[in-house]
């Protein structure tokens, strides 16, 4: 597994409180429209395709499982 | 509506073998005369074979339809006589743009190399190329292609060592026989219904207004493609140009239009209008709208039938991969026909027709369907990376090969194909066994020339660099191989020879009758040669 699944971020309280203000008064599609573009961001960041792939099936497979 | 060609009719001539009411047996019949069908009777002709080519109309394609022809195909057609006379005529291009709003977002260059004999893509009409292939057949084999206009098809039947067809003309129905048949009758293939062959795949719920309009344009002699135009909003638009002052514009319409309506010229000329101003003069010259399908046989061989081209696959028109991928299909069958009729391979051979070319469709039908979910994304969220992309690529370059407005026709390599050797030593660059070859120029006898042009004969070539075998020619049971000194007999005036297939003294290529790499080796070997010739012709 290339993807990091252990805790990495530095202070996760703020991370969480940055990423949840992001959304704020915002409607449900502008809401899609800003994670589409954080995804494609941070997707172009990592650059390597097993990681992306490791995490397209991560969240995937968490969604099946409920 | 204003006619910059004039159609040709073509008479219709009651054959021999409907006169006298006997049942003739052919070598070869071809279904269909359109570009696929008009480039395999070409092919077989030069070839020495005999072919009847039927068609039920008796004219040439009605409107530009296909319009841009890639590299590749225009490589083979310049083998087979009628290249050059499609590049003279048409508008050569390489450079395509992508717009979202009003705003340059992506743009891209087909052909960044220099030093090959065809360019990248040429826009052309359907009615020129065909009309050209007309006028070649008619010129350099009257006597082998027997065309028979308004003969349609009716039936057909595979049986055993031949084929059984009838044919309905103006003077009733007739029967004929075939060694082989070759289906080109396009994306509502008879042929295809009448041997139960079923496609898999998809049809897309949008649709796309495409008119041939005739004026004096300064666009460049690009590929423009709009997202979100200002005169066409939340839709997308195709710009071409082609020869002649007529342009080429699609408009995409979502799937809830009445396509008869929007087909009527007081509907489009108000979309033209919007588009390219009111100070612009224009005239309409044909107006279509399609629906487009991304879906293949699974099988492109049945029996003694093949089926090529738009009969055996349909990919969505952005990235020009219908015609241009149906004519590979062509030039990947014939020589092997020729071969299994010579008695030289075995039926075998015939096979790998539909392992090579069912892969090359899949690899078309895989860009397709991605460029299509690109231009017409099927659900909200779909619709929002898209969104999301076009917004980033503006500001970041990261964004922008994300942008898919259709990735133009490329040949697919055959890489895992069974009529390959796989390599044995190290090679770097992209001449893998399974593809096409790469052009170069080159000078032989004193004459300055292209590399394709030289194997062009549709026999096996050895090219060898820099090392003489002694001999010119191999016969491997009965089926010849050119033996080609690099440096001796071709000389390799600007390296690129060299560079294309990374070459090194003593470095040998078994190359195909269809200009694609079987085999390579850094020495020369000629058991290692034979065998591989085997190999590509099915005899291992």
């Amino acid at each position: 597994m290339s993807l990091k699944t252990q805790a990495n971020i530095e202070r996760p309280d703020d991370f969480y409180q940055e990423l949840i203000d992001l959304h704020r008064d915002l409607s449900e599609e502008q809401s899609r429209e800003l994670n589409a573009k954080l995804i494609l961001l941070l997707a172009n960041h990592i650059g390597d395709m097993t990681v992306l792939s490791e995490a397209m099936n991560a969240a995937k497979k968490d969604i099946e499982a409920k | 509506m204003l006619n910059t060609y004039q159609y040709p009719e073509f008479d219709y001539v009651q054959s021999e073998e409907q006169k006298s009411g006997t049942v003739k047996r052919h070598k070869a019949v071809i279904i269909g005369a359109g570009p696929i069908g008009l480039t395999t009777a070409l092919d077989f002709a030069k070839q020495g074979i005999p072919v009847v080519i039927l068609d039920d109309n008796n004219t040439v394609s009605i409107g530009s339809r296909a319009v841009c022809y890639a590299k590749r195909p225009l490589e083979i057609w310049d083998r087979l006589g009628v290249g050059e006379r499609m590049i003279d005529k048409s508008v050569v291009w390489k450079v395509g743009k992508v717009f979202r709003d009003e705003e340059l977002v992506y743009q891209f260059d087909l052909l960044p190399e220099d030093d090959h004999k065809i360019p990248a893509f040429i826009n052309l009409q359907q009615y020129y190329l065909e009309e050209y292939m007309i006028d070649e057949a008619k010129k350099q084999y009257g006597d082998l292609i027997d065309f028979r206009w308004k003969s349609k098809t009716i039936s057909l039947k595979n049986q055993g060592d031949h084929v059984a067809l009838q044919i309905e003309t103006p003077d009733g129905v007739y029967k004929m026989e075939a060694d082989y048949v070759v289906a080109c009758d396009g994306a509502n293939s008879d042929t295809r219904k009448m041997l139960g062959l079923d496609f898999e795949g998809q049809f897309f719920q949008d649709r796309f207004l495409i008119a041939d309009v005739v004026m004096k344009a300064d666009f460049p002699a690009e590929r423009w493609f709009w997202f979100n135009p200002p005169f066409h909003r939340n839709q997308s638009v195709l710009l071409h140009m082609q020869s002649d002052d007529v342009w080429r514009i699609d408009f995409q319409l979502g799937w809830d239009c009445d396509p008869e309506e929007e087909k009527k010229p007081e509907n489009v000329i108000p979309r033209l209008k919007a588009m390219l101003g009111d100070d612009v003069e224009f005239e309409l010259e044909w107006v279509s709208v399609y629906q487009f399908a991304c879906r293949q046989l699974q099988d492109f061989k049945c029996g003694r039938v093949f089926i090529a081209g738009d009969a055996a696959h349909q990919v969505s028109p952005f990235g020009a991969r219908g015609a241009n991928t149906g004519v590979q299909d062509i030039d990947n069958l014939i020589w092997k026909l020729k071969l299994v009729m010579d008695g030289k391979a075995p039926e075998k051979l015939l096979e790998s027709y539909s392992e090579e070319r069912v892969f090359a469709a899949a690899d078309n039908l895989l860009n397709s369907t991605r460029s299509t979910d690109f231009i017409t994304p099927k659900s909200a969220v779909s619709k929002a990376f898209r969104d999301a992309v076009l917004d980033l690529a503006s500001d970041y370059e990261f964004a922008r090969p994300l942008v898919n407005s259709g990735r133009l026709s490329m040949p697919t390599p055959y890489i895992h194909s069974s009529l390959n050797t796989p390599d044995e030593d190290t090679f770097d660059g992209k001449m893998v066994p399974g593809t096409n070859c790469a052009d170069a120029p080159v000078n032989v006898e004193g004459t300055e020339g292209w590399f394709l042009n030289h194997i062009a004969d549709s026999r096996f070539k050895v090219l060898t660099f820099n090392t003489d075998p002694g001999f010119k020619k191999l016969d491997i049971n009965g089926i010849p191989c050119d033996v080609i000194v690099v440096g001796k007999d071709m000389l390799d005036i600007k390296n690129r020879l060299k560079e294309r297939y990374d070459a090194k003294d003593g470095t040998t290529y078994l190359l195909r009758p269809d200009q694609h790499v079987a085999a390579r080796w850094r020495t020369f070997d000629q058991h290692k040669i034979e065998t591989a010739l085997k190999r590509a012709t099915a005899q291992l």
